[in-house]
């Protein structure tokens, strides 16, 4: 594998193996002295243009984990300021050796543009509504370890709640959980779903009422008011009243069942309630996992020796 | 895989094997007074079942004491990953605090020493031994790092293009036919 771009590049068995090999990951962790030489002399770079707290430091200290050497760029405090094209910063960048970039950025594609401006591994972090592959398997990770079903999510029920339409989270999800098996059902107003939703696979529900009591798993999206038009809902107020989770919903939800979040919460509009006190909780076994799964990435992508060490001069 | 017609010789039989391991834990008795500080370590996958055998075998020697057991895999801490690629075996398992124990690190095949060279950084991530002793099956030579078995099953002169198996059923070796 020389990038992740999007889920859908991965097949099942890729999937499963990018699990199994967290699992080795998940092991390392646990121990006292958290890293292993694996990726030694190798060079990671992050490269956000858009703003981040867990993915990039995740990807980071999965790096460091694995010994790779790490570079942080972030778009506010750099040449950007300054005019500098995004080709001409990933062109620079890769002159002082990089075997891989991690990408975020917010038009979607961005991470497959670059692909071919360096000959270095591209991940992909997000890209606007698009793609946020290693969410979707740190979630998959996340959901099968914690029923024990190792690689599958056959006959679970997984409803993914909220802003569907600017999701790249929900884009991934719902890719990888039905290919894994799941049952997928999206519980949102109808101006935040995407218009040929039909397509997708799965069903649609307009009031988290209905699904509460019955799913395996209830995954709360984040309300992303930074990409949103005016005007797609008509207040928060009652999205909150249709649409978050609520003390009063938490309480019908399954003994078995998982809540899930990929962050940052919006805490009194998707999440009225607190989830330290939901025992089903999973947000922060998501963070933990989260650098588990990105250890596996970078070190499926970089470890496997597959990947030429990266030889472009500026003058090549 | 080579396509050229390797034929095997058999240079241990079950019996040999299990001889073998039978002595190397008299051995491991022997030099270790206080067993209780003793861990057997597999290293995985060829050396696990052997490490097990062992295992089983200083219960039944010693009647009743139980050395802990575990497995370690070193495929992060190779030193030629960016030769070849790397394939993940089975995950790691120390079950105690390795600090200040004997460990008998347990390998079928001592080769070059790259593999015990990756394990003994392994180890050292779990703690910090006391002493580690290396036992393997077979010793087939051709070292390229100061590393010396502790046990031996078998010391076998070979050819390094030679391959060498290790099963509970014996120990094979097949060598490139002089007709290549």
């Amino acid at each position: 594998m020389k990038h992740l771009l999007s889920t859908h590049s991965l097949s099942v068995d890729d999937i499963v193996g990018i699990l199994d090999v967290a699992d080795h990951m998940t092991e390392i962790n646990s121990r006292s002295v958290a890293k292993v030489p694996a990726l030694r002399g190798k060079t990671v770079a992050s490269v956000f243009f858009e703003d981040s707290t867990r993915t990039r430091l995740s990807f980071e200290s999965a790096a460091k984990r694995l010994s790779a050497d790490t570079m942080t760029f972030s778009a506010s405090s750099s040449s950007v300021n300054k005019g500098e094209s995004l080709r001409d910063t990933i062109e620079t960048l890769s002159a002082m050796g990089v075997d891989a970039f991690v990408v975020r950025h917010k038009s979607s594609g961005a991470p497959q543009a670059i692909t071919q401006w360096t000959n270095a591994s591209i991940i992909n972090a997000g890209d606007g509504w698009h793609q946020h592959p290693t969410q979707a398997l740190l979630d998959a990770y996340t959901i099968t370890r914690s029923f024990g079903t190792k690689d599958s999510l056959k006959g679970r029920s997984i409803a993914i709640v909220g802003d569907i339409k600017h999701s790249r989270v929900a884009r991934s999800d719902i890719d990888v959980f039905t290919r894994l098996g799941a049952q997928v059902v999206l519980v949102a107003p109808p101006t935040l779903l995407p218009h040929d939703i039909a397509t997708w696979g799965v069903t649609t529900c307009g009031s988290i009422d209905e699904v509460v009591g019955s799913v395996d798993v209830l995954y709360m999206l984040r309300m992303q008011f930074e990409r949103m038009d005016s005007g797609v809902i008509p207040g928060l107020g009652e999205y909150t009243a249709r649409f978050a989770l609520t003390p009063t919903r938490a309480a019908k939800l399954s003994p078995h069942a998982l809540v899930m979040h990929p962050g940052p919460m919006n805490r009194g509009i998707e999440m009225v309630v607190d989830p330290s006190d939901l025992p089903g909780s999973r947000i922060l076994q998501q963070v933990t996992n989260g650098v588990s799964v990105r250890m596996a990435v970078l070190f499926t992508i970089l470890g496997s020796g597959a990947t030429a060490t990266l030889q472009q001069g500026v003058d090549a | 895989m080579s396509i050229v017609d390797k034929p095997s010789t058999e240079i241990l039989g079950a019996e040999d094997v299990s001889r073998a391991i039978t002595r190397i834990a008299h051995e491991i008795i022997e030099r270790n007074t206080d067993l209780s500080s003793v861990v057997i370590v597999g290293m995985q996958t060829g050396g696990t079942w052997i490490a097990e055998r062992l295992c089983e075998a200083i219960e039944r020697i010693t009647g009743g004491t139980r050395v802990p057991l575990g497995a370690v895999d070193i495929s992060m801490y190779r030193d030629d990953y960016s030769l070849r690629p790397i394939v993940l075996s089975a995950p790691t398992e120390i079950p105690v605090d390795l600090t200040e124990r004997r460990v008998v690190l347990v390998d079928d095949v001592l080769f070059t020493g790259r593999t015990v060279r990756a394990a003994l950084e392994a180890l050292n991530d779990y703690g910090r031994p006391r002493a580690v002793q290396l036992a393997v099956m077979v010793d087939r030579g051709h070292r390229e790092l100061p590393i010396r078995p502790d046990y031996v099953g078998k010391n076998i002169p070979t050819h390094p293009t030679d391959e060498v198996a290790v099963g509970s059923n014996g120990v094979f070796v097949s060598s490139e036919s002089e007709a290549v």
